[in-house]
């Protein structure tokens, strides 16, 4: 495979990296939403959700500008893909809806069925949208069928098959343990102690499904490995995935959340890096016949668009990861409730 | 129902709803950052009390607002697919540009404005509060922009034929300002504060008809009339400015706007009117001879083209545009003529003690936000039957891939939810009236007179 280092390149990785950002970010809070009914007291559960309370919305954000840079620098992806995959989206977008009222609207009024309701709202969305993401991925690794005029020709039934629900459970399983360890980080007492013990349960869940996952990728779609084959370097980014899912346990028995944390971060990072590797330069591969795939080049917008595109991401990035950083920083520390929080 | 009829009505019914929201959140966001201004000014803890009832109301808006609004980021791909392919590299980058610029601004720092109360210093609060506010006004420019490209475009080429045929920017910053980008702008965005000013003006109006929260009510009212003052003074000139653009750049739509048929000159100005597009004349209606020309040329004699100098399949629907546009513009003196009387009856002292003027305020939050739909309407159907004015065909934007089945399911589904969520809305909001503002009514003043 040629390999050039052009603006259609960069950005395939800048938009890897709004989507790396956003499994990080709303990955533990989809994480805490969908171990929200396994917490039984209203109490911990206002905790649970004030854990993520001031930053869910823009962790969203990630998602939001992912789509608009993808809209911006790849529009025949962003066409074929959200037209090919409606009902798919219409359902994450439905699911999108009922968690953003759940967590505003729970906190307001005291009554337990509204309440339970609410719960249960946010904890199925959020696993829905996990599982649907991870559906998504899986749809680009096996490709999907497409016509010369770069549509989707499938069904709403193609993009299901054994493989994509693999990859969608594999992905729930990752953000619960993300967010499992997120909500150790964020709670203490017997709260604690309780997600303490689920994330070793979350890891376990996570690591055999993952190891599926990769069996059956190896198996049925070598063409994931075949850049790793040429470029052996890569196989660094294998193991780094493996050191940092494996560094999990460990920080967590000695108690060091915040590094158990970033551990989860570092192994969604590579993961994702895999991926990406993977199908590069490919966006959406075509099932039915390569030459109809949509790739960084076909699929792109013009040069001084891109162009113009990076200017404008690279006068944004600093700004935003400053205020991402500040936020956090300011919200650093346990929950702790007040007449303001949900 | 076909696809095309199916996605118009979805697209039209989601970014209606939708646009129940953003401008309650711009308009009261802003008022927020002066409530908060004074806040730090004078050090009196009622007005610190004061902002944070109106922030729970923001949040809720604001919630539903996000909630609503990643719909329409997704339908544009979903619905509109080859509308997409077509502006992708134009439209695309607007809108990336405002998840950049406004979206992370604006999430960032609601956080600290919702939940920051005892985590950072004042200071560094009323600084989060002025940010919202800033952010929630970029998504609006951005958002404007992008649709004022699709209303008049500037600044790219068109590329390729046929089915690979798409727009490609040759100048960005003519495509950002292009010919009516900045007054649809702030036309909009003066359409936003009249919207939250006016919803706090109504729910303060109810207290002091309840007798409730007495110098709350009447702070909120102040701080909020001088906001409707200059909005709606300055609706007059931006809605002005719109409309001579209008001629200038989709002469189709002014004709629409005001049912001119033929061109002519000393074109009348209706006041209000039925259209019977069939027979080309208006029914019922009264008109200022000549007022028309005169108002976009400052001369009777401007021409105004007539629907009948384009093509049949070129022109937009008339009844529906006349009619949004002159309720609009109806609607627009009406705010000024409350806001005015308002700012009189203030100045006179004798302002809350007029119970109907009271009434009036507490049923005037519903003017801009059918003014702002309305308007909207006129922007909209007025540009029909293009989805991009002059290049692209409302007709050929859709999605090949998606079928009317699937569409109606969505639909269904949206209407369902959306009325759902409407019905949440209010009950939310009318409880938290009720429950109204905490730890005002205790502290003394010389404004009004507290309450036990």
């Amino acid at each position: 495979m040629e390999f050039t280092f052009d603006l259609n390149t960069i950005w395939f990785f800048l938009i890897g990296i709004l989507l790396v950002g956003y499994a990080i970010l709303d990955g533990f809070d989809l994480g805490v939403g969908a171990l929200h009914l396994f917490v039984k007291d209203d109490l911990d559960r206002r905790i649970m959700l004030n854990s993520i309370g001031p930053v869910w919305d823009g962790n969203e954000v990630w998602l939001v500008t992912g789509g608009g840079a993808l809209f911006a620098a790849f529009p025949h992806v962003y066409a074929t893909v959200f037209s090919g995959f409606y009902t798919a989206l219409m359902m994450l977008l439905f699911m999108l809806i009922f968690r953003a009222v759940a967590i505003e609207f729970r906190s307001k009024r005291p009554m337990k069925w509204w309440r339970q309701m609410w719960d249960v709202a946010f904890s199925v969305a959020s696993i829905f949208i996990a599982f649907l993401a991870g559906v998504a991925i899986a749809n680009l690794i096996t490709g999907v069928p497409l016509g010369p005029d770069k549509e989707y020709i499938g069904t709403f039934w193609t993009m299901v098959n054994p493989y994509t629900v693999l990859v969608g459970i594999t992905t729930v399983a990752l953000f619960m343990m993300h967010g499992a360890i997120y909500g150790v980080m964020k709670t203490e007492g017997e709260l604690q102690k309780k997600l303490r013990s689920w994330v070793n349960n979350t890891i376990k869940f996570f690591i055999i499904s993952y190891l599926i996952t990769t069996l059956a990728t190896l198996i049925y779609y070598p063409h994931m490995i075949q850049h790793f084959k040429e470029f052996p370097a890569l196989f660094v980014l294998a193991v780094l995935n493996m050191l940092a899912i494996a560094n999990i346990p460990r920080e967590i028995s000695k108690g060091r959340d915040f590094l158990a944390f970033l551990s989860s971060c570092a192994s969604i990072a590579a993961l994702l890096s895999l991926f990406a590797f993977g199908i590069f330069p490919n966006f959406v591969l075509a099932s039915n016949n390569p030459e109809y795939s949509l790739n960084i080049y076909n699929a792109a917008s013009s040069q001084k668009t891109l162009n113009i595109m990076l200017i404008i991401a690279m006068s944004g990035i600093p700004f935003v990861l400053a205020y991402t950083i500040s936020i956090y920083w300011i919200f650093r520390g346990k929950v702790k409730l007040n007449n303001m929080s949900y | 129902m076909d696809v095309e009829i199916l996605s118009r009505i979805q697209f039209a019914f989601t970014i209606a709803f939708h646009y129940i929201y953003p401008p309650l959140s711009i308009g009261i966001a802003i008022i927020l950052v002066i409530m908060e201004g004074m806040y730090l000014k004078t050090k009196d803890k009622f007005f610190e009390n004061m902002t944070k009832f109106w922030v729970k109301v923001f949040a809720l808006t604001f919630a539903i607002g996000v909630a609503t609004g990643i719909v329409m980021e997704f339908e544009f791909g979903t619905n509109w697919a080859t509308y997409s392919r077509f502006v992708g590299d134009v439209f695309g980058s607007a809108l990336a540009a405002e998840g950049i610029f406004a979206f992370f601004l604006e999430s960032g720092f609601l956080a600290v404005l919702v939940f920051g109360w005892d985590k950072v210093g004042p200071k560094m609060h009323f600084f989060s509060t002025i940010m919202v506010s800033l952010g929630s006004m970029f998504s609006a420019v951005w958002i404007v922009v992008a649709n004022s490209w699709q209303q008049t475009p500037a600044g790219f080429h068109v590329v390729g034929e046929g089915i690979n045929a798409r727009a490609e920017i040759t100048d960005f910053w003519a495509m950002v300002f292009n010919p009516s980008s900045v007054d649809r702008l702030l036309h909009v965005l003066s359409g936003c504060w009249l919207a939250g000013a006016f919803l706090i003006i109504s729910v303060s109006a109810y207290y002091l008809l309840r007798d409730r929260h007495i110098r709350f009510a009447k702070a909120s009212i102040k701080i909020a009339l001088v906001v409707v003052m200059i909005a709606s003074l300055f609706q007059l000139f931006t809605g002005h400015r719109s409309a001579v653009g209008v001629h200038e750049n989709q002469p189709a739509k002014l004709a629409a706007m005001e049912a001119v048929f033929d061109d002519q000159t000393n074109a009348p100005l209706y006041l209000f009117g039925w259209v019977d597009e069939n027979n080309q004349k208006v029914n019922f209606g009264i008109a200022v001879p000549g007022m028309l020309s005169y108002l976009i040329g400052f001369d009777t004699n401007t021409k105004v083209t007539g629907l009948n100098s384009f093509k049949e399949e070129d022109r937009p629907p008339v009844n529906i545009v006349f009619q949004a546009y002159h309720l609009m513009v109806a609607i627009g003196f009406a705010l000024i003529g409350i806001s005015l009387l308002g700012i009189f009856f203030w100045w006179r002292g004798t302002l809350f003690k007029q119970r109907w003027m009271l009434w009036i305020f507490v049923f005037s939050v519903l003017l801009p936000q059918i003014a702002n739909q309305i308007g909207w309407i006129t922007a909209e159907v007025g540009r029909q039957p293009w989805i991009v004015y002059g290049l692209l065909r409302t007709s050929e934007g859709l999605s090949k891939a998606v079928e009317a089945g699937q569409v109606m399911f969505s639909l269904i589904l949206f209407m369902l939810i959306y009325l759902g969520l409407f019905i949440l809305f209010i009950y939310l909001l009318n409880e938290k009236i009720k429950h109204g503002p905490e730890n005002v009514d205790s502290i003394p003043s010389e404004i009004g007179h507290p309450k036990a």
